[in-house]
């Protein structure tokens, strides 16, 4: 008998401690976010226990290409999670419209974040607002300073210092900018979307895409295109062919100088690289005094309307406002940005960099997310085509704007007056 | 009194479970798809029968009709070079392999055959890294010829992609037609060459004169074969150049612009009766094809009992 009373504690234990929880409320979190399991369970949720230990937090990530479907399954049968993880723009946005997201407007907290941040996840005419912000993804230049040293090239201040540099590194034999054209989507993201917030101005180009005062074949956007026409010669040779990963690898082994990024990349290339990395900003054309970044919103935590854990959830979301959450989740995931207007430290220097340029430069989101892929053809699919056509030279700046205006033209009103 | 006759139970007994599994598996799923090509979906995810408006607006449509004409076109490109290409090599090894002065045949056959059995999706994945500018070795190949000025990213242009992956494909089903040409070859009666032989008729006029019209009816069968195939194609272009079929859809065949169109690609979701109607296009276009094989070719040949 006496063998068995440590076992018989334990289970008294866990039976008292399960009551316990079970009166203060437990959480389940919806998340695509698989690779997070261990930062949520290790770092996330211990942290918010600290502040209030009676809510017991769960994270149950599903596999990202099911995420959708399974969550909208489980909203119909009304078995999900209290708290769920946002897509950006239109997918979460039908969830508020159908009522299983709850609107965020009184959450205190959420004058922590500016327009931009919450652009993905409010209501067309920006009303409502139903997910908390929790990360974004920053454009820019990543580079190898082993070869701008050898070379002898500094950061670039305007948009012609970058193509004169970019000629300097290719006459002393490296590929100056790494990037293929073979899966498209870099083209339009790293390529279109990075340097154009520069030319149409962020957030006032964008906004009059969507209002219908400026169009994709005038303008700012079609600067951008010839902006982008002007990297041709500066691609490794073949690039017509070179897909993401091969990019990836030829620019950690150190052959060319210059990465178009995504900051998500950081967290990629630190255990591969054997070089020191820097990285810049889209430099603005010469003679503007602002730049613009492109600063896209990517993730937020919402509530479930129907979830019996509401005041619970309400306060898990109104912890993640805080500085304590942008700061923790900042450092866990190098390269994705909080989106609170809090000051956060991050102990990735390079990650740090593309951070600062929050203070120097204006943010925007890619031009073509919100609204404008809701028809047919899916504007953002005709960036990811002209843009890759721009770059092979199978397709004039001039024509790439009006193929795209015409495909927006052909379905979205406000582009049709 | 005349006996009744039974009713032939092991007929049913016998045809029963292919006429179910082919019913279940096929021709339900072919009606059902036909008829999901003729409704339309509303706003309240149910759906409305739309008669043949949906293919009016494939074939109309600026936004439908050329990627639907683009992917006819490149179908045909992709049909025509393992028509000119494929079958007329697989017809040359089979003779090759049929003729007795040739040494280790049985190895050869096996080799030819061999890639045939690999997966499409290592066949892609390989001849991407062959063809890749950056690690590949198409401009070493090119070099020992002292062409390597020559090599291009055979499949990131316009021009050459739809080519070169149509090779990739004939280099890989390349030993089907061998094998049945070779199966038909070994099959004419050696009464038949030898009496031409002994006419004084060469190993040209033998073969032009004896065996090639004796295997007609697997010329056919193979050219159809093919056409079914081709036609269906999906996966080798899927495996190399993804959903997109880049660059600029120069690539993009009908099985890729029905998946793209069916499943979504990226950021456009995808539209299962649009989908259901590209597929129903296929389905015309192959039973057209086959059609035009029975009616035109198959029933003027002649019957030769050897």
């Amino acid at each position: 008998m006496g063998r068995f009373r440590p076992f018989l504690l334990m289970l008294a234990a866990l039976t008292i401690a399960g009551s316990g929880f079970a009166q203060s409320g437990s959480l389940t979190i919806e998340s695509w976010r698989n690779d997070d399991l261990g930062i949520w369970q290790d770092l996330i949720i211990p942290a918010f226990n600290a502040h209030y230990p009676d809510i017991e937090v769960t994270f149950s990530p599903t596999a990202p290409t099911e995420y959708n479907a399974v969550l909208n399954s489980r909203l119909e049968a009304n078995s999900a999670g209290d708290l769920i993880t946002c897509r950006p723009f239109d997918l979460s946005l039908d969830l508020f419209n159908q009522g299983y997201l709850a609107s965020l407007n009184d959450l205190p907290g959420m004058e922590n974040f500016s327009d931009v941040a919450r652009s993905a996840w409010v209501t067309d005419d920006g009303s409502d607002v139903f997910c908390v912000p929790m990360a974004s993804v920053i454009h820019g230049f990543i580079y190898n300073r082993d070869i701008f040293e050898e070379v002898g090239v500094d950061e670039p201040e305007t948009y012609a210092d970058f193509l004169s540099m970019l000629q300097v590194i290719k006459d002393a034999g490296y590929a100056p900018l790494v990037m293929g054209t073979t899966d498209q989507w870099e083209a339009a993201t790293m390529g279109y979307q990075n340097i154009g917030p520069n030319f149409w101005n962020g957030e006032e180009g964008r906004r009059g895409l969507i209002e219908g005062t400026i169009g994709y074949d005038e303008g700012g956007f079609v600067e951008a295109f010839e902006a982008l026409a002007a990297w041709r010669p500066f691609l490794p040779d073949g690039y017509q062919a070179m897909s993401y990963p091969d990019a990836q690898n030829f620019f950690t082994l150190g052959i060319g100088a210059i990465f178009p990024a995504g900051s998500w990349e950081i967290g990629v290339f630190r255990p591969l690289v054997d070089f020191e990395m820097g990285a810049f900003p889209p430099p603005p054309p010469a003679g503007q005094d602002t730049c613009y970044i492109s600063d896209h919103t990517d993730i937020a935590l919402g509530m479930n309307a129907n979830s019996d854990n509401q005041e619970e959830a309400r306060l898990f979301l109104e912890w993640m406002t805080t500085q304590e959450f942008a700061e923790l989740y900042a450092n866990a995931l190098p390269g994705f940005f909080p989106l609170a207007d809090h000051d956060v430290t991050l102990n990735d220097p390079l990650a740090q960099t593309f951070l600062n340029w929050r203070n120097e430069c204006e943010s925007t989101i890619r031009s073509a997310y919100q609204i404008l892929s809701r028809g047919t053809p899916n504007n953002e699919n005709d960036l990811w085509n002209v843009s890759a056509q721009v770059l092979n030279g199978t397709l004039t700046p001039e024509g790439a704007g009006a193929a795209v205006q015409r495909g927006l033209e052909s379905w979205y009103p406000p582009q049709q007056e | 009194m005349k006996p009744t006759k039974r009713f032939p139970v092991h007929l049913v007994v016998f045809l029963a479970p292919a006429t179910l599994v082919y019913t279940v598996f096929m021709i339900y799923p072919l009606f059902d798809s036909l008829r999901l090509s003729m409704f339309t979906p509303l706003p309240d995810r149910t759906e409305t029968f739309a008669g043949l408006a949906n293919y009016v607006r494939l074939f109309t449509d600026a936004n439908w009709a050329p990627f639907l004409w683009n992917a006819i076109r490149n179908n045909f490109v992709f049909f025509a070079v393992h028509m000119l290409v494929q079958n007329p090599l697989g017809l040359l090894l089979a003779a090759l392999l049929s003729s007795h002065v040739v040494r280790f045949r049985a190895v050869f056959r096996t080799l030819l055959f061999l890639p045939t059995v690999l997966s499409i999706v290592l066949v892609g994945f390989i001849w991407r890294l062959i063809m890749s500018p950056i690690w590949g070795i198409s401009e070493d190949v090119l070099g020992l010829f002292g062409l390597a000025h020559l090599n291009q990213p055979w499949l990131g242009l316009e021009a050459t992609a739809l080519v070169t992956l149509s090779l990739i494909s004939v280099w890989q089903w390349v030993g089907i037609p061998m094998l049945l040409f070779l199966a038909a070859l070994v099959g004419i009666p050696d009464e038949l060459i030898e009496a031409a032989r002994v006419d004084g008729a060469n190993a040209w006029q033998v073969f032009w004169g004896i065996k090639f019209p004796l295997i007609l009816p697997t010329v056919g069968i193979v050219g159809v074969l093919t056409f079914v195939a081709n036609f269906n194609a999906f996966d080798l272009i899927y495996t190399t150049q993804r959903a997109l079929a880049g660059p600029n859809f120069s690539t993009d065949i009908l099985g890729t612009f029905f998946f793209r169109t069916f499943f979504g690609a990226q950021l456009q979701p995808g539209n299962p009766t649009m989908g259901a109607t590209v597929a129903g296009v296929m389905f015309l276009i192959i039973l057209g094809g086959v059609l035009v094989y029975l009616f035109a070719y198959q029933r003027r040949l002649q019957r030769i009992e050897l």
